[in-house]
């Protein structure tokens, strides 16, 4: 439905945007996520009309959205500060956007009062912004967005401003007006966890390219690139040279469990990637031929699971695992660690290696 | 400006918090603290007291008198209500309706011609807004007298206007320029514009961008984004701008007396005549008063508005 093809914006010396390519499919819930800085909220205004890029093309249903003026685009924007008028009621507030489309009034109030229903405001509608909590004030803007109906809605962090608790209500909510409405939803965030909770696909920015498109399970399991590996979820990344014949010797460490990576082209150097929840404890009394050795340097409880750090020798980081439950070791404790050479995840380097 | 009235409530409502809290106190550290307090409000205070209470009641002490033979106040001939009387008198009540339009239509100019300016001076680059800000004020660097008089040289029957005029082929003769009800404007406008474009500017620069954004999101086409969201939003402002000009056009009398040639009589000449010519303190007064009477009103209904629409977070 949405096609943005090579878009390239910079802003004097910095690139936000480094021909970004993107598809979204209609009534899908699409995430960009990143690091701040790294393009998405310019992207996002762009397609809304408040950037224009140096280059490249976005169309909307093969239509060129860039000749549109901001308030000609079928596609609306819920604004990270949420941007709610001030001098009007939140009803008010919903009902701009209709006013502008020259609808009956009849019809306007009526919609205003369906979409009031939908977010749980009724009884707050003639309340002005200022008088609103945080979560309030988001589900107005969402409810001022998505009265209009625009075939595409963006949502620039739309859950940062929120606690903990009102956030997971507001996740089940946004997913909910997704399936009702129907609208294509295309949502930016820093927050991994929002994106993978939320999104249908995940399209991974980083320094204004973007890194790897995929549903959060493959994103999760298969990241492609030390980038998306280091971002999406905690992993373990170990460098060194990958076997041909299976495993990765790190210097000074030894072969540490990898599968054998698919081009038989003899020892290459690479990463492996390990989630720290594929990681468990070989015999307590310290296996000798466990691939990794080291000494609890802590512990942290978080009630369900258990997130335990171990240091080892000749790597610079602490290897971090997950145990359920409480943990079964003490800092200070030595221990063996090691995993299924399948859960290791192979990110073939090549020689112009990392940035940033 | 604006901020002064908005911070009365606070700085009194402070005040009488500090002194509840110092009664809680023992008795010494509540003396100091009076003290204290006598010393920060004493200077402030006495010269509220001697300039502006003393006066203020000797003018409305005066308005009950009967003028002096040789100006001042004939006590000896005991009170009197006439002097508010003759404010009705159709000269008067005249030359006071002429002063509110000539004041209306300079506030109405000034602010047709201040929030454009003022708007695109928040649209400029940092380094450029502060230049323009300081070309806005440039004028009040020099004289206000020499700055009228330079209005004569440039609309006289040879000025540089008239010339220009002439010289382009709008018309073969010199117009009538000054000594003109259009003139007194002119000055008054050029006189007070700067207190236009800064309390606008400061409104402009304060609303969101964002704001407007989400106005042209939501399918408002530019003109409609400045009537329903930057104007509102901005009333205060022009409220207060209007004030700022209004207020000393009306009570000037050196741009009418200069550039009007004492054709055009405004309240403000015919009061200082009042005390100055015709030596008649007590409807002098009377006029003074109405006038202030009329301001406070005038800025009455900007604090309402003001406070009604809200804009302030």
């Amino acid at each position: 439905m949405i096609r943005i093809h090579e878009v390239t914006r910079r802003f004097g010396d910095t690139t936000a945007l480094d021909a970004v390519s993107l598809d979204i499919a209609e009534g899908e819930f699409f995430a960009l996520l990143g690091p701040s800085g790294c393009g998405k909220t310019t992207l996002l205004r762009v397609l809304a009309g408040f950037e224009t890029p140096d280059s490249g093309t976005v169309t909307l249903d093969g239509r060129d959205l860039l000749a549109l003026a901001p308030h000609r685009r079928p596609v609306n924007l819920m604004f990270q500060s949420y941007a709610l008028f001030p001098h009007m009621s939140v009803e008010r507030n919903i009902a701009y956007g209709l006013a502008r489309e020259g609808l009956p009034r009849a019809e306007i109030r009526e919609r205003v009062t369906e979409v009031l229903d939908t977010v749980g405001l009724t009884a707050l509608a003639r309340r002005r912004p200022q008088q609103l909590s945080g979560g309030q004030r988001q589900r107005v803007a969402l409810a001022r967005a998505i009265v209009k109906r625009p075939r595409l809605l963006l949502l620039d962090e739309p859950l940062s401003a929120l606690d903990k608790q009102v956030r997971a209500e507001m996740q089940l909510e946004l997913k909910r007006l997704q399936h009702e409405a129907g609208i294509t939803f295309l949502v930016v965030t820093h927050d991994q966890e929002e994106a993978m909770s939320l999104a249908d696909r995940i399209a991974v920015l980083d320094a204004g390219r973007v890194q790897q498109v995929d549903t959060p399970v493959e994103l999760y399991r298969r990241p492609r690139g030390r980038f998306v590996a280091g971002f999406v979820g905690a992993n373990n990344i170990f460098a060194g040279r990958l076997l041909a014949s299976g495993g990765l010797d790190v210097p000074g460490v030894g072969v540490l469990p990898a599968a054998a990576g698919d081009a038989a082209s003899g020892d290459i150097t690479g990463l492996v990637a390990v989630r720290p929840e594929n990681i468990r404890f070989t015999d307590p009394d310290g296996d000798a031929d466990a691939p990794l050795h080291g000494t609890v340097l802590d512990i942290s409880f978080f009630g369900g699971s258990s997130r335990i750090a171990v240091t080892v020798p000749g790597l610079d980081r602490p290897v971090l695992l997950t145990a359920p439950g409480p943990a079964p070791v003490a800092p200070g404790a030595r221990v063996a660690l090691s995993w299924h050479p399948e859960s290791a995840v192979l990110i073939e380097e090549t020689v112009e290696t990392t940035h940033g | 400006m604006a901020g002064g009235r908005a911070g009365a409530g606070p700085v009194t409502r402070r005040l009488k918090t500090g002194s509840a809290a110092s009664g809680a106190r023992t008795r010494t550290g509540s003396g100091a603290r009076a003290r204290a307090r006598l010393v920060l409000i004493g200077p402030g205070f006495s010269y509220l007291v001697v300039l502006l209470v003393l006066p203020l009641a000797l003018v409305i002490g005066y308005t009950a008198f009967r003028r002096g033979r040789f100006g001042g106040i004939a006590y000896e001939d005991g009170v009197t209500g006439d002097n508010f009387a003759r404010i009705a008198d159709p000269l008067y009540a005249g030359v006071l309706t002429d002063s509110l339009r000539i004041a209306g239509i300079t506030t109405v100019l000034a602010l047709a011609l201040g929030y454009p300016t003022a708007y695109a001076i928040t649209r400029l680059t940092a380094r450029w807004r502060t230049v323009a800000l300081v070309l806005v004020v440039l004028p009040f660097w020099t004289n206000f007298l020499v700055r009228t008089y330079a209005w004569i040289v440039l609309l006289s029957g040879e000025g540089v206007v008239n010339r220009a005029l002439t010289g382009v082929g709008v018309t073969d003769r010199p117009l009538r320029l000054l000594y003109t009800e259009g003139a007194v404007v002119v000055g008054l406008l050029y006189a007070y514009l700067p207190l236009m474009v800064l309390p606008l500017y400061a409104a402009i620069e304060r609303v969101d961008r964002r704001l407007l954004e989400a106005s042209a999101d939501l399918g408002a086409r530019p003109v409609r984004t400045f009537c329903r969201v930057t104007l509102p939003l901005t009333l205060p402002g022009v409220l207060t701008g209007c004030v700022f000009v209004f207020v000393p056009s009306l009570g000037n009398f050196v741009v009418p007396e200069l550039l009007g040639g004492g054709r055009t009589v405004m309240v403000g000449n015919l009061l200082r005549d009042q005390f100055l010519t015709a030596r008649d303190w007590p409807f002098g007064s009377v006029l003074a008063l109405a006038l202030m009477a009329f301001l406070v009103l005038l800025l009455m209904a900007q604090a309402w508005a003001g406070h009604r629409t809200g804009s302030r977070p």
